[in-house]
């Protein structure tokens, strides 16, 4: 099972947020890290792939099907989409939040397997404490620990989180990332992350994917990628990559 | 399911009864509700001029032979459609405050909002000062067959003009307030050239009654219900999923164009059925929804029945007070939904633990 993109062009209106974007299949099992600065479109990639978006050419393959022949119910079963943003002001408790993925939005029944299930992932995501709290309730690096929990009870073959990590401090990005990268693995899942760390990325990711203008600029491993002139091109940055204690990779950015 | 029982399998057990409990609380709560509503039911037609003990109330209902006919003439004929009426008019405004704050993501959403009860006013006081009837042979229900029909084309223009420009919530709000300035002026204008009297039955319409109320008011009342209920009912995941965003509910699989059109066609319906009969209540479409949020959340599986019930109930206990208050007088209950509700929801609003609309 891959998922590849080709020739993708979405504009909204006459803007052109994406121009020709493609890339070569990302392959199960693996995390890709979605790198390239704002306003890049990054998430609007990621709306295209899960067809909450038309494009206007292009096709996306997910294993043999063209993703375009499927509903949007059917695709958003396939692809599982975590959007940067949400309304966290609701009076919806933590348990409903990740409960109704769970549930898919259909039925009223909950079965115990339904409960033990929300219930082992918000363990696992060391938000137990939380379950009866209300979304409107937690800080903002909470709510997003929260809806990375909501994406991964769903299983799907295509995972898409949107910057996952923005509002976490240091010791919940490595554990959201890690988290991510675990379950791509065990589920033979297809993940893809929009990243603005590169360190984050270099560490964890398996692939690259470097964007700018609508344009796919860049891909491959994570030391090929990070190594391209067009990433300080890009970024408008002087990059410089070098290895830290641990014999990972390190990317430095310098402003001029 | 191991049943080994490790630290982890422990908070998992203890998160799982936790949730279970939380249920049962909402389940005991929302049957504590019927039970209320039931007991403001009885007390409702037990008060009145002619007063009625509760075991000549329960004769008469479930032990007729042992009635007097006048006891059955007042208790069905006068006050059971009447009590009745109060809690499908509150249940049917409660639900439809509840879907349209959820849909317009507004906690101002309500009848009013949207000049739904503006446009009924108005198609009445077309009735009382014309004498125009917009539907042909309407007879007596030509009063109440005007407000119906002019709310529903309120709807109607609000639904084609979402359907023209997108269904942002910004914009039905907007529109919304916008039909509510039209009727208010142009009732205003029939104001202006009405007689004294018609100018009286136009206030009187407009401050509310529930002495209109018949049996086949209230069958068609449980109809409606019975009809958009249920649709909420099957959509409530969706609609707890919107509560988060249109972006998040989308990433769900939810269709959220679709699902404002549709529930904003049932909540429509709701809306100017319970208006056209008992005319403008103001307040129970929008606090019975508030309440219901402040006690289970808004969780549709408690949001929507708890809205309902608190609306029931806000609307019996002002039919009892509309009597109780001056024996021999009832008051426009319009009146008494504001004066005796307003206290009751600030209290409310004052001892929540978070604002929940920020």
């Amino acid at each position: 099972m891959t998922l590849i993109a080709h020739d993708i062009s979405v504009s909204f209106g006459t803007r052109r947020v994406l121009k020709n974007a493609g890339f070569d299949a990302a392959q199960p099992g693996q995390l890709t890290a979605l790198i390239g600065p704002n306003a890049a479109g990054k998430s609007t990639l990621f709306r295209t792939i899960a067809g909450l978006v038309k494009s206007d050419t292009g096709t996306i393959v997910l294993d043999d099907t063209d993703l375009s022949a499927l509903t949007t119910q059917q695709r958003l079963r396939r692809i599982c989409f975590m959007p940067q943003f949400f309304t966290a002001n609701a009076a919806l408790s933590v348990f409903d939040v990740v409960l109704m993925a769970q549930k898919q939005l259909a039925g009223w029944r909950v079965t115990d397997a339904d409960m033990t299930a929300v219930a082992t992932a918000l363990d696992s995501a060391n938000i137990g404490h939380l379950a009866d709290a209300y979304i409107g309730e937690l800080s903002g690096g909470q709510a997003q620990i929260v809806s990375v929990c909501q994406a991964l009870i769903r299983k799907s073959d295509v995972y898409l989180f949107d910057e996952p990590t923005s509002a976490l401090d240091l010791r919940h990005q490595l554990d959201v990332m890690s988290r991510i990268k675990t379950a791509m693995k065990q589920r033979n899942a297809i993940g893809i992350v929009a990243l603005h760390d590169l360190n984050l990325a270099a560490r964890y990711a398996d692939h690259l994917l470097l964007i700018g203008s609508g344009r796919v600029l860049a891909q491959g491993s994570p030391k090929s990628v990070l190594s391209d002139p067009l990433i300080a091109q890009t970024y408008q940055v002087a990059i410089q990559t070098g290895t830290g204690p641990r014999e990972e990779l390190n990317v430095h950015a310098y402003a001029d | 399911m191991s049943v080994t029982s490790t630290p982890h399998n422990d908070a998992v057990q203890s998160i799982v009864s936790n949730y279970r409990s939380r249920n049962q609380r909402r389940l005991l709560l929302l049957v504590g509700a019927v039970a209320a509503l039931s007991i403001t039911v009885m007390i409702d037609v037990m008060t009145g001029p002619a007063s009625l003990t509760l075991q000549d109330v329960l004769s008469v209902i479930f032990n007729p032979s042992r009635a007097s006919a006048q006891q059955k003439v007042i208790v069905w004929d006068l006050r059971l459609p009447i009590a009745l009426m109060a809690i499908c008019v509150g249940a049917m405004l409660g639900v439809a405050g509840a879907e349209m704050q959820t849909i317009l993501n507004n906690p101002l959403a309500d009848p009013f909002t949207l000049g739904l009860s503006s446009a009924a006013s108005f198609g009445a006081a077309l009735a009382i000062v014309l004498q125009w009837s917009l539907i042909p042979g309407a007879g007596v229900f030509f009063v109440t067959g005007n407000a119906f029909v002019m709310a529903m084309l309120t709807s109607l223009a609000l639904y084609g003009f979402t359907r023209l420009r997108g269904v942002t919530p910004e914009a039905m709000i907007l529109v919304g307030i916008a039909m509510l300035f039209t009727f208010n002026a142009l009732l205003a204008l029939l104001q202006y050239g009405a007689s004294e009297l018609q100018l009286a039955q136009i206030i009187f319409w407009q401050l509310g009654s529930l002495a209109r109320a018949s049996w086949d008011k209230v069958l068609i009342c449980v109809i409606i219900l019975a009809i958009v209920v249920p649709y909420f009912m099957s959509r409530s995941w969706s609609l707890t999923a919107l509560r988060m965003g249109e972006e998040k509910a989308a990433s769900l699989g939810v269709n959220v164009s679709f699902l404002r059109l549709s529930v904003l066609a049932g909540v429509s319906l709701l809306a100017a059925v319970a208006v056209s009969f008992v005319g403008a209540v103001a307040f129970v479409g929008l606090v019975g929804p508030h309440i219901a949020r402040i006690i289970v959340g808004e969780d549709q599986r408690g949001f929507l029945p708890c809205s309902a019930l608190a609306g029931a109930l806000i609307m019996s206990g002002t039919s009892i007070a509309s009597k109780a208050i001056t024996p021999g007088v009832i008051y426009p209950i319009g009146m008494i939904t504001s004066l005796i509700g307003i206290p009751f929801f600030v209290s409310l609003i004052l001892s929540q633990r978070k604002r929940h609309w920020q």
